[in-house]
C-alpha cells in the first residue's frame, strides 16, 4: 500500500537526514520527499511518501515518531486527504507538435509557462497518477527535460496536524 | 556569571552531579582539559584508547544505573569512541559523549582531525547535537543528559568546536527543561493492564519473559513481588539477568539460542506469554513463525516501536515498566484477583520434567579444565556476590548459564552489539562505581586482546579487577559454528601467537596467574580473591573444543534444541 505521511520536524540542520537516514537504514523505500519551512519557522513540514505492509508502515510511523526531532506526525492516507505534486516539463515543439501539446496542456489543465521557436515548457498540477499520465500522453520523442516536485498533502476538512 | 565554553563543560557535569568522566585528550578538547585541571569536583580517569573511555562510562551506567559520561577528542577520538557508543545504543544504556570538534569556522573544510561526528554517529545514537554557539551550550547538555536518562535510554553525542570552549557566555545551570518534540510516556493505558490482568488470571500455562528492560526501568523489585505473588515461572534475557533472583525456583534461567531447555521449552508451551521490557531479538526468538505459537502475547515496554516489531502481540501496554507492574499489583491486592492454581500445579509439574533433563550438565574432567568448572566455582567463591562483566563468545555465555545473578545491575555485558573487548573497559567502569565490591571480568584470549591496553588504565587507578582468562586457543564461538555448520573447517578461528599472559599482566604492573589442572582452580580463585587490592589477571588454559549446549541453530524454533 501506498502512504503519504506528513511529518512536522523541528527546524533544524541535519533534522531532514535524520529522517533520510532512518529510511535507508530500516531498509524501508521513499518514493518521494519534500520539505519546507512552514508559518512557523521552528518547524518544518515534510512530506514522506512511501510504500509498505500495514506492519512496516506501523513501524515506520512509530520509528519517525521516536527520533527526537519529529514532533507531530501523520498518516494522510489513514483518512480523506488532498495530494498534489507538481510537474515542469521541457517539450520539442515544432511544427504540428506545438498544436497538440497546447490542446493536451489544455486538457490536463496545465499551462505553458515559457516558450521558444523550438520548445514549451508545461507546468502541470495534481495527483501523481495526474502527472504521469500526461507524461504517458506526450511523445517521448518530444521530451527533453522532466522535474517533479514530489508529493505534499493536506488533510481534507478539519483534520488538520498543527501544535 | 561568566564563563568559558569549556569552564561551562565542567561546571555543568558538577551541577548534573556526574562524579566520573572517561576520555583521552587531544587538540580540539584541550580548553575542557584545562578546565579540568584547575577544579576537583569531576574526575577525569584517563583510559588508554577512546574505545575504553566509552565502555568504561558504559559500564559505570549498567553498575549504577545512572549515566556514564566519556570526553573524547575530535576526529579519530570521535571514531575510536563510536565502537563504544554502538554498544550503548544497542543495549539502551544511557550515555553522554562529549566529543571535540575543529573550530566553527574550519567545519567541512577537510581541517586536521576532522570528521563529521554528528553525521557518523547519527544512525548509533538516540540523539545528538552539534553546538554553534556557546551561549547555547548550557541547555544543550542538559537536553543530552535529559534525553539520554528518561524513556528508553540510550547514547547521546554532543559534538563542541574548540572556539565554543573558548568562547564566553552566561552560564546558570539548566533545572527545568521541556522539549515539544519529545515526552516520554509512563503511566500505562489502565484499560490494557486491566485486559492484561484478565488474561493472565485465565492462563493455564502462563510465562513471564523479561528483559534488560526491567534493570533499566528500576522495575526488578516490583517483577519480583509480582512474580512470586502470582506464582508464574519466569526466564529473563541475557540483557535481563538479575531482573528476578537467580537461585529462585520459578526461575527457568536464560532463554534463547543458549537458554535453558526448561525455559525455551515452557515459552513454546505457554498459553499467555508476558514480555517486560524485552524486545523479541532474533537470539531470544529463533523462528518467529514458530515463536510461541500457542500463546497470547502481553508486552509491556516502554518504547512503542520495540511493541509488534519482530512478534505480533495481542496486548501491548505502553510505559514504565515499574509503573506497570506496581499497577498491576496494586489492582490485583485491591480485587483480590486469584491466578488457577490447579492449572498452573500441571503446568510446573511439566516444566519440572524439563527441568530434570539437567540441560546444562557437562563432562568434568580431571585432566582438562572445563570452562563451565571455572564459572561454576567463580559463582561459588564469590557467593554470587561479584560485579561480572563479560567480553563476548563462548565465556560469555558460559558465565550467563552458570553465575547465578540474585541483584539486577551485576551482570554487565554486551548483549545487542556483541562486542569484543567490552568485558575489561566496561569492568573498570563498574569498579569505579563499586570500590568496595569484587568486580570481574570474564573473557577469553581473542575478546581481552581487543582491549588489553586498559590494563594500564587499570594500574594507574588501582582497580583490583579479577580478570578470569578462559583461554582455549580458539575464538571458541566462530570455532563452534565452524564445526557445527562449516564441517570443521576451522578458518582462523586459531588464535596463533598468543602473549604469555601471565608475563603480560606483570609488565602491566599486576598479578598473573596461569592455571592449567582441574585441581588449582579453586585455589587459584580464592588466592585471588584474597588481593583485594591488586588486579589479578587468571590464564585458565581451558578445555579447546568444549562447546556450549543447549543450542538452538538459527532459524529453528525454541522446541528445537540440540541438547549435549
Amino acid at each position: 500500500m501506498r502512504h503519504i505521511i506528513s511529518i512536522l520536524l523541528e527546524n533544524e540542520a541535519g533534522a531532514l537526514s535524520r529522517v533520510a537516514g532512518l529510511f535507508s537504514a530500516r531498509g524501508y523505500n521513499i518514493e518521494s520527499l519534500t520539505v519546507a519551512p512552514t508559518e512557523d519557522p521552528s518547524l518544518s513540514r515534510m512530506t514522506v511518501v512511501t510504500r509498505g505492509s500495514d506492519e512496516i508502515i506501523e513501524q515506520i510511523t512509530k520509528q519517525l515518531n521516536k527520533l527526537i526531532d519529529v514532533v507531530k506526525l501523520q498518516d494522510l492516507t489513514e483518512g480523506a486527504h488532498i495530494e498534489r505534486e507538481m510537474l515542469l516539463i521541457k517539450v520539442k515543439a515544432v511544427d504540428g507538435a506545438r498544436e497538440e501539446l497546447m490542446r493536451l496542456t489544455d486538457i490536463f489543465r496545465g499551462s505553458i509557462i515559457d516558450v521558444t521557436g523550438q520548445t514549451f515548457t508545461i507546468e502541470l498540477t495534481g495527483t501523481s497518477e495526474k502527472l504521469d499520465a500526461f507524461i504517458e500522453a506526450v511523445d517521448d520523442k518530444l521530451i527533453l527535460e522532466t522535474v517533479r516536485s514530489g508529493v505534499t498533502g493536506i488533510a481534507r476538512g478539519e483534520r488538520a496536524l498543527r501544535l | 556569571m561568566e564563563l568559558t565554553g569549556a569552564e561551562i563543560v565542567v561546571r555543568f557535569l558538577k551541577d548534573e552531579g556526574v562524579k566520573y568522566v572517561f576520555g583521552y585528550p587531544g587538540g580540539a578538547v584541550l580548553h575542557i582539559y584545562d578546565a579540568l585541571y584547575k577544579q576537583q569536583d569531576v574526575e577525569h580517569i584517563l583510559v588508554r584508547h577512546e574505545q575504553g573511555a566509552t565502555h568504561a562510562a558504559d559500564g559505570y551506567a549498567r553498575a549504577t544505573g545512572k549515566p556514564g559520561v566519556a570526553l573524547v577528542t575530535s576526529g579519530p577520538g570521535a571514531t575510536n569512541a563510536v565502537t563504544g557508543i554502538a554498544t550503548a545504543y544497542m543495549d539502551s544504556i544511557p550515555l553522554v559523549v562529549l566529543t571535540g570538534q575543529v573550530p566553527t569556522h574550519l567545519i567541512g573544510n577537510d581541517a586536521f582531525q576532522e570528521v563529521d561526528s554528528v553525521g557518523i554517529t547519527r544512525p548509533c545514537v538516540k540523539h545528538n547535537f552539534l553546538v554553534k554557539d556557546v551561549r547555547d551550550l548550557a541547555m544543550i547538555l542538559k537536553k543530552a543528559f535529559y534525553i539520554a536518562t528518561t524513556g528508553r535510554p540510550g547514547p547521546v553525542v554532543v559534538d563542541i568546536p574548540k572556539d565554543v570552549t573558548a568562547a564566553k557566555a552566561d552560564y546558570k545551570y539548566p533545572k527545568q527543561i521541556a522539549l515539544r518534540s519529545y515526552r516520554p510516556v509512563t503511566k500505562g493505558h489502565i484499560g490494557q493492564i486491566k485486559r492484561a490482568l484478565k488474561l493472565m488470571m485465565a492462563a493455564e500455562r502462563p510465562m513471564i519473559y523479561t528483559g534488560g528492560g526491567v534493570i533499566l526501568g528500576g522495575g526488578s523489585g516490583s517483577l519480583t513481588e509480582l512474580t512470586r505473588l502470582l506464582g508464574f515461572p519466569i526466564t529473563n534475557t541475557l540483557m535481563g539477568l538479575g531482573a528476578y533472583p537467580g537461585t529462585d525456583k520459578q526461575f527457568l534461567g536464560m532463554l534463547g539460542m543458549h537458554g535453558t531447555y526448561e525455559a525455551n521449552m515452557a515459552m513454546h508451551h505457554c498459553d499467555v506469554l508476558i514480555a517486560i521490557g524485552a524486545r523479541f531479538d532474533d537470539r531470544v526468538t529463533g523462528n518467529v513463525e514458530k515463536f510461541c505459537s500457542k500463546a497470547k502475547i502481553i508486552h509491556i515496554d516502554i518504547d512503542p516501536s520495540s511493541i509488534s516489531k519482530n512478534v505480533r502481540v495481542d496486548i501491548p501496554i505502553v510505559g514504565n515498566v515499574d509503573n506497570v507492574l506496581k499497577e498491576m499489583l496494586r489492582i490485583i491486592k485491591e480485587k483480590n484477583l486469584k491466578p488457577r492454581r490447579e492449572a498452573l500445579k500441571a503446568w510446573w509439574a511439566q516444566i519440572e520434567e524439563w527441568r530434570a533433563t539437567d540441560c546444562l550438565k557437562y563432562q568434568q574432567s580431571d585432566e582438562v579444565i572445563k570452562p563451565q568448572y571455572v564459572l561454576e566455582q567463580l559463582y561459588k567463591v564469590t557467593r554470587g556476590n561479584a560485579f561480572v562483566t563479560s567480553d563476548v563468545g563462548q565465556h560469555q555465555m558460559w558465565a550467563a548459564q552458570f553465575y547465578k545473578f540474585d541483584k539486577p545491575h551485576r551482570w554487565i555485558n554486551s548483549g545487542g552489539l556483541g562486542t569484543m573487548g567490552f568485558g575489561l573497559p566496561a569492568a573498570m567502569g563498574a569498579q569505579f562505581a563499586h570500590p568496595r565490591s569484587t568486580v570481574v571480568c570474564v573473557t577469553g584470549e581473542g575478546s581481552i586482546q581487543m582491549c588489553i591496553q586498559e590494563l594500564s588504565t587499570c594500574l594507574q587507578y588501582g582497580l583490583p579487577i579479577k580478570i578470569v582468562n578462559l583461554n582455549n586457543r580458539y575464538l571458541g564461538m566462530v570455532r563452534q559454528w565452524q564445526e557445527f555448520f562449516y564441517q570443521g573447517r576451522y578458518a582462523m578461528s586459531y588464535m596463533d601467537a598468543l602473549p604469555d599472559f601471565v608475563r603480560l599482566a606483570e609488565s602491566y604492573g599486576h598479578v598473573g596467574m596461569r592455571i592449567e589442572k582441574p585441581a588449582e582452580v579453586v585455589p587459584a580463585l580464592k588466592e585471588a580473591m584474597k588481593m583485594k587490592d591488586r588486579l589479578v589477571f587468571m590464564d585458565f588454559i581451558t578445555d579447546q573444543t568444549e562447546n556450549v549446549y543447549p543450542m538452538i541453530p538459527a532459524g529453528a524454533g525454541l522446541n528445537e534444541m540440540i541438547l549435549v
